[in-house]
């Protein structure tokens, strides 16, 4: 009886055995694996197809284990709702930053929103373009110093960052909206809550569903990991309010 | 089965439901939105997928996205809404996915006009979005060849999984004729979509659709396979008619689309006051029908070539270049949404049939 080893934490089926890209301390590898464990546990992977954004997150694809879509950049919404709707029987979910989602794509999300397109969005706010080198984005905190706000963003010409679970949840259309971090092993759990949530609403043909995750960005904000969960916590938390935007139960019927 | 009268557009839209095309995407412009009217009330009969987008930018993107299932889809638009859809188009090309789009061309550039025109030949034949890709585009002439060239379209797109794309003017969508569809659309067999459609990773390895190859060597030999597919549909797929040509002809005529139905009866009318002109007329403009042009523009009564486009000439570097030289390629174009008349066309061949006959004036030096 003694000794008899019980395995109680491997990789899911639905990432692959590969070393990412992302720099170190980077919260995109924790949110793979929570729409990873969430796939797994909801039995989706085999009739999952993942549509990659244009950010740091490109080559997701090479991370997960199912059939994936490569977008052009802001673009993912409207290709996931091009396949999901020949294909209504499959599981079809973005995976998009702030940039690509709230500037270049705000087209895209909105509508895809307000038609009610069952497929399901991670939307990675870390208030910063990643990929091309921390330049400001729509997010970007008001006085937060980015490459192209070297002197910090001044909303009197850039206006204020785009709180985007807010603003879709204004929309009438039945969604579910929760907004989520992942920078404590509480969030964390709350935030795979919300993934797993948000899979199991598109597998019932609910409704269109969305998940913020306020993320870091360490190498762009150039602070250490810590620090950037630090910061996060101080700084981004106080803007973007976790918690619960929008649930098809709220909306009337009508 | 019988024939029908009916408009360009409606004709497109039913041809395309015959040939299997049951999933459409679009936005509406004019003067092609009857398509989309149609489709809306005939897709729901047909058990379709029928979705007015935002944009052209997301109608493009839903077809990349609609077309990964490996269904046939398609949107139909014009000239501005074409050019809205230019990054998907790219995209799609270096994914190497099927689809068919339809411009409804209207004259620019900019908002330009409503009219007919021809001036989108550059953007569908040399690639209007970026990188090296190029897309097969078909240009009817009449509303039966329309509908034929587009059951067509859905074939070559799946058999080469490449984007084509059919050209008309805003005549062949808004004017009506009496059109007959095949009681069953049959084509030749296809390759199989198991090996590249997204259906889920069950029982199989994952598959990526993508056009992203960070790798200069990878991305190197992705161009390559492209263009490998395009000599093929060059060697394949070159379309083309000759109306009335003949050892008399002393002017040969090059147009496509409405403006060559008009050429034909210009050369009608010239026929009849003893002046032989013959048309040949490009049906697919990617590839351009070079060699059989060539044939023809080297035939040794033909003094001058004329191109006839509605555009400030377009087609006709692709004409000078088969010609390179050989014979004098000359160009006679309206645009704007202006369709020149055959009083026009015939005035100006006459014309230049006076100017070849004519000696070569010298130039004296001083008085
Ligand atoms: C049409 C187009 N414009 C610009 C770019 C360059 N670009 C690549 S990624 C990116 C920003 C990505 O930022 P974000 O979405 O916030 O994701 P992150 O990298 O932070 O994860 C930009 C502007 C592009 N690829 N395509
Ligand atoms: S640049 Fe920022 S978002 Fe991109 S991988 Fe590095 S830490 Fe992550």
């Amino acid at each position: 009886m003694a000794n008899q080893a019980t395995t109680i934490f491997t990789r899911p089926e639905s990432l692959n055995e590969v070393v990412t890209h992302y720099c170190p301390g980077c919260t995109h590898g924790i949110i793979h694996r929570l729409v990873a464990e969430s796939l797994d546990e909801l039995q989706l992977r085999d009739k999952t197809v993942g549509v990659a954004p244009v950010g740091c997150s490109v080559l997701i694809y090479n991370y997960f284990n199912c059939d994936f879509l490569e977008a052009p950049h802001g673009r993912a919404p409207a290709l996931a709702t091009g396949f999901k709707r020949l294909r209504p029987d499959m599981i079809v979910f973005t995976y998009q930053g702030d940039g690509d989602l709230a500037s270049i794509g705000m087209g895209e999300i909105v509508h895809a929103a307000n038609r009610g397109e069952k497929i399901t969005v991670i939307f990675v706010n870390n208030a910063i373009y990643g990929m091309t080198g921390g330049q400001m984005a729509p997010t970007t905190l008001p006085g937060q110093i980015t490459t192209t706000s070297p002197a910090g963003r001044d909303t009197a010409s850039a206006g204020h960052p785009i709180r985007m679970s807010e603003l879709l949840a204004t929309l009438r259309t039945p969604s579910y909206i929760e907004r989520v971090s992942v920078h404590s092993p509480q969030h964390i759990i709350q935030a795979k809550r919300a993934i797993k949530k948000a899979f199991t609403y598109q597998s019932q043909d609910r409704c269109f569903s969305l998940v913020e995750v306020v993320s870091t960005c360490p190498t762009n904000w150039g602070m250490s990991p810590t620090d950037s969960t630090k910061w996060l916590e101080d700084n981004l938390l106080a803007y973007y309010k976790l918690g619960l935007y929008s649930e098809p139960d709220d909306e009337e019927d009508s | 089965m019988a024939k029908i009268l009916m408009k360009g557009n409606e004709a497109i839209a039913e041809a395309a439901l015959r040939a299997g095309g049951n999933n459409y995407f679009c936005y509406p412009i004019t003067p092609q939105s009857e398509v989309a009217e149609y489709l809306a009330k005939r897709m729901p009969e047909v058990g379709g997928v029928f979705l007015q987008a935002e944009s052209e930018v997301a109608v493009g993107n839903m077809l990349f996205g609609a077309a990964a299932s490996g269904k046939r889809v398609f949107t139909t638009s014009s000239s501005p809404g074409i050019s809205l859809m230019q990054e998907s188009i790219s995209y799609i090309a270096g994914a190497q996915l099927p689809c068919v789009l339809l411009n409804i061309m209207r004259g620019g550039p900019g908002l330009g006009g409503i009219l007919p025109a021809q001036s989108d030949y550059f953007q569908a034949t040399k690639g209007g979005g970026h990188g090296d890709y190029r897309l097969l585009v078909l240009a009817p002439s009449t509303i039966q060849e329309a509908v034929d060239l587009t059951m067509l379209a859905f074939h070559l797109s799946d058999k080469y999984r490449n984007p084509v794309m059919l050209i008309g003017d805003g005549m062949i969508g808004q004017m009506m004729e009496p059109v007959e569809f095949p009681e069953k659309y049959v084509e030749d067999e296809l390759p199989g979509k198991d090996d590249w459609a997204l259906t889920g990773a069950k029982d199989r390895e994952k598959r990526i659709v993508k056009s992203l190859f960070l790798d200069p060597l990878a991305l190197e030999i992705n161009n390559h396979e492209l263009y490998k597919k395009y000599e093929l549909m060059k060697q394949n797929e070159a379309r083309y008619e000759c109306y009335k040509i003949s050892a008399k002809n002393k002017v040969l005529i090059v147009s496509y689309g409405t403006m060559a139905r008009i050429c034909q009866t210009v050369i009608d009318e010239l026929e009849s006051e003893g002046v032989s002109v013959g048309l040949f007329r490009p049906i697919s403009l990617f590839p351009f029908p070079e060699k059989e042009l060539r044939k023809e523009i080297l035939k040794k009564n033909v003094g001058t070539v004329l191109t006839v486009e509605m555009s400030m000439g377009q087609m006709v570097e692709d004409v000078e270049k088969v010609a390179a030289g050989a014979k004098p390629v000359k160009f006679f174009g309206r645009t704007g949404g202006i369709v020149p008349s055959p009083d026009e066309v015939k005035e100006n061949i006459k014309e230049m049939i006076r100017q070849d006959a004519a000696p070569a004036k010298r130039t004296r030096k001083g008085k």
